[in-house]
């Protein structure tokens, strides 16, 4: 276990260090610059924001400086938004994803798992082919199309929910049901699928033959092995969704870490670029050990090397 | 059993973690959380405002909240006329360079302290200095003496000086008349050297450092959600506000904001929603105002054929502007005959003399064909396949896809760019374009403010226009203070500009808005500004 760790960590490492890299080298490759507006900015004014944020320098010594600086936890300061760190804007956007993301994921496990086990376990009667509907349109139903749908209806129609902000438990309603949506409809199928699988295994037949209760045999036997494949879709799903959508973010007007990405590249602001990248990357890394671990405790016939 | 549970626990863990970090005291979305009996406005002019640093500032959004927050020398009224703002009085020497402003008495910031003459000097040196990089330095104080040694770091060149704590004296290196109006533009507006002593450029990020003069201070600032603007006590004239707060939601999808219109969680909206705006059109609450601007094409003046003015001019003949303006763009702009259109003024009086083209559409078409005769293209022929790079928003691809139709006419073959914002800019400005989308809007009412993007070597001009007389004219209108003179001068480079078809008007801007009926005594100037400071909620 320990070893696994460690090599784990050192992977981790390479991976962060070659996301970082390639991002560098690629965000400076596209033309454009952080300081271009429609109107020109004077010469002087350009060459001396330069100077002060080093853009100035070879880019090979731009590198080895941010580098450098990375490793002592410093990300530098936002190039666009004048005044905050890069540190700064995550510390203060990525917590309101993270509760937006963190509730949706906690619905879309229960509701997903729960109607994905009903399906398996109806097998081929109506409350199978509801699931199967609504997981087809969840996967199919692109979130603008979804958020857009519950605005008009919840919020403009019948106006019994607040359009904008996340200042009451009723705003988190409809962005936590559009950020759900996909991965609750992904997770039934898994679970429907994994359920049936392990439905069919002789070891269930042989619990069955032991006389054991159709509760003992669903909970303690199979939902633990049809449990593997969700786990192992929730660990990156959990990493992307806690780091906000862009699309539900700008359409509920909730200040999180998604739309920082996007604004981020449009405006080239290159250090926030880096540094939600380099935030994404660990994040999902740091993700998929966990998932890894809890796999490993789950079924402790894997083993971890 | 254990292992099960810790499985549980670990899993939980994760999910709980991540969900709690948000934590009690962290930032929440806009809601009505305000106390009962306040009159606040909620209003969308923009997302989140990319800095409300006066000198930092070059949009129009942060601009418009500026002037919420802060009060220069002079204001701008609902007639777009000069008024006193935080100067009485102000006078011009016989010469027009010396510029005189003599400050109200008792006038503070909003944090109690004294504001004086002295934190004008430090304001606009500031906005000079090249640590700060402003990008309106060389507009707002480039005519000002000393303004070249300035840039260069040498702060105390700058010749604008206290001569007591209420009067400030600016020495002009140039005339410039329409300096008035530069001492009401955003950028020269006070900030307190106390807070950005203590805090550098993170005072203007949050909002308990956030120190301004104007009729309203920043009470609260959730980037990305909204920016709560409260009444400021110690503005000048106090008593004549009647909001209690303005809350500028910070929403930046246009749909978004129709919702919270309709939902009555704002009052006003500047994004709408343009597949709207036909079932808007009779609603009382939706306004189109004029703004001084221009929605133009930039063609390659330097490069082959566009180097030809007979071609320049035949494809700008051949646009049916009144279709552009009213059909395509749904009549949110107006028809562009001239490249200046209403609304610039010259000491007060209207510039714009006459249309350069005709509305006759038919005639000008025909007109077009002959000049690309004589262009040596007759009918298109020996013309190679020309790209018009744009990007994608508002009505631009729409207008490209028209232009497509439009210069087939004269058998143009025209290709469709569609650039990314980020790329597009830079692209332009490096003249790596053949034809190209273009805009501008003023900052100041003066002619001058547009016709300089033409100038030889102005930063802006992306045409890569080069006319020895059209300099000369624009030289001519800056070393005089006449307003005959010029007028004149101005009139003439615009003379050559039509005639050499620098480059192709299309339709004059304006912004089209919700503002619902509750809302009095606001009001919207031809810069794109909204001002809400008067308003009144009924």
């Amino acid at each position: 276990m320990i070893k696994y760790l460690v090599k784990r960590i050192v992977l981790a490492i390479v991976t962060i260090w070659a996301v970082a890299t390639l991002t560098f080298f690629l965000m400076n490759a596209v033309l454009g610059g952080p300081f271009l507006s429609e109107k020109a900015i004077s010469p002087q004014a350009t060459a001396a924001l330069e100077a002060k944020y080093g853009l100035d320098k070879p880019l090979i010594q731009q590198y080895f400086t941010y580098i450098g600086d990375a490793l002592h936890g410093d990300f530098g300061d936002s190039l666009k938004q004048r005044g905050r760190t890069v540190s700064d804007i995550i510390g203060m956007k990525f917590p309101v994803s993270a509760k937006v993301g963190g509730i949706s994921v906690l619905v879309a496990l229960i509701i997903g798992s729960l109607l994905g086990c009903i399906a398996a376990i109806n097998r081929g009667k109506v409350m199978d082919s509801i699931v199967s509907v609504v997981s087809t349109l969840g996967i199919a139903v692109p979130s603008f199309v979804l958020c857009t749908f519950l605005l008009f209806i919840f919020g403009v129609k019948l106006k019994w929910l607040p359009t904008m902000g996340l200042s009451t438990p009723a705003h988190y309603i409809m962005p936590v049901i559009a950020l759900a949506f996909y991965p609750t409809a992904y997770i039934m199928r898994l679970m429907r699928s994994s359920m049936l699988d392990v439905l069919g295994q002789d070891y269930m037949r042989t619990a069955k033959a032991k006389g054991l209760s159709g509760k003992a045999q669903l909970f303690k036997h199979a939902l633990r092995n049809a449990i593997l494949p969700v786990v192992t879709y929730v660990g990156p799903m959990l990493a992307y969704t806690i780091t906000g959508s862009f699309v539900v973010e700008k359409i509920f007007v909730i200040p999180g870490l998604g739309g920082e990405f996007i604004g981020a590249i449009q405006g080239r602001d290159y250090t926030l670029i880096m540094g939600t990248t380099i935030f994404l990357a660990v994040l999902i890394i740091v993700m998929n050990v966990i998932v890894d671990i809890v796999y490993k405790i789950i079924d402790p016939r894997i083993n971890l090397k | 059993m254990t292992k099960k549970v810790l499985a549980i626990v670990l899993a939980a863990a994760v999910v709980f973690g991540l969900v709690a970090c948000g934590g009690p005291k962290q930032p929440t979305g806009s809601g009505n959380e305000q106390p009962a009996g306040e009159k606040i406005l909620s209003v969308q002019i923009g997302p989140d405002p990319e800095t409300i640093d006066p000198a930092l500032n070059s949009a129009v959004d942060g601009g418009n909240m500026i002037l919420h927050l802060f009060e220069g020398l002079l204001i701008v009224d609902q007639d777009a006329k000069l008024q006193p703002g935080q100067a009485e009085s102000w006078e011009t020497s016989e010469d027009g360079l010396t510029w005189t402003f003599h400050l109200r008495d008792g006038l503070k910031w909003s944090d109690g302290s004294d504001l004086t003459a002295e934190d004008f000097v430090y304001s606009w040196k500031r906005v000079c200095d090249p640590m700060t990089a402003a990008p309106y330095a060389e507009t707002v104080l480039g005519m000002v003496e000393g303004f070249d040694k300035a840039i260069e770091g040498d702060l105390d060149a700058l010749n604008v000086k206290a001569v007591d704590a209420k009067t400030l004296v600016v020495q002009l290196a140039t005339p410039c008349p329409f300096f008035g109006s530069l001492a009401a533009f955003a950028t020269l507006s006070p900030v307190q050297k106390a807070t950005i002593e203590a805090n550098g450029d993170a005072w203007a990020v949050s909002a308990d450092t956030f120190i301004s003069n104007g009729a309203f201070y920043i009470a609260e600032w959730v980037p990305g959600s909204h920016i709560l603007a409260k009444k400021n006590p110690n503005y000048r004239d106090a008593d004549a506000i009647k909001l209690d707060g303005i809350k500028f939601c910070l929403i930046e999808d246009a749909n978004a904001s129709y919702s919270a219109y309709q939902s009555g969680e704002v009052l006003m909206i500047k994004d709408v929603p343009t597949e709207e705006i036909p079932s808007l059109r009779d609603s009382d609450e939706f306004y189109i105002d004029p703004m001084i601007g221009t929605y133009y094409i930039s063609l390659n003046d330097a490069k082959a054929p566009f180097d030809n003015a007979k071609l320049r001019k035949a494809l700008s003949l051949a646009i049916d502007r009144e279709y552009v303006a009213n059909t395509l763009m749904q009549g949110t702009y107006l028809p562009a005959y001239n490249f200046m259109g209403p609304g610039w003024v010259i000491d007060g009086v209207e510039f714009f003399e006459k249309p350069y083209i005709s509305d006759d559409y038919e005639a000008n078409l025909a007109e077009a064909k002959k000049l690309m005769e004589e262009a040596g293209y007759p009918g298109g022929a020996g013309l190679p396949q020309i790209t018009y790079s744009t990007n994608d928003a508002g009505y631009h691809k729409v207008v490209a896809e028209y232009l497509q139709q439009a210069w087939a006419e004269l058998g143009v073959d025209l290709k469709v760019d569609v650039v990314e914002w980020g790329s597009f800019t830079p692209m332009r400005r490096n003249g790596d374009y053949e034809i190209s989308r273009n805009g501008w809007v003023g900052d100041y009412d003066d002619p001058s403010n547009m016709l300089d993007l033409l100038y030889s070597s102005n930063g802006n001009n992306d045409g890569k226009f080069n006319n020895a007389a059209y300099d000369e004219q624009m030289t001519i209108s800056r070393s005089t203070i006449d307003p005959e003179v010029r007028r004149t001068a101005l009139h003439a480079a615009e003379d050559i500009l039509m005639e050499e078809a620098a480059c192709i008007p299309v339709a004059y801007y304006a912004d089209f808005y919700l503002m619902s009926n509750k809302v009095t005594g606001a009001w919207h100037s031809p810069y794109g500004y909204w001002f809400f400071m008067y308003a009144d909620i009924q």
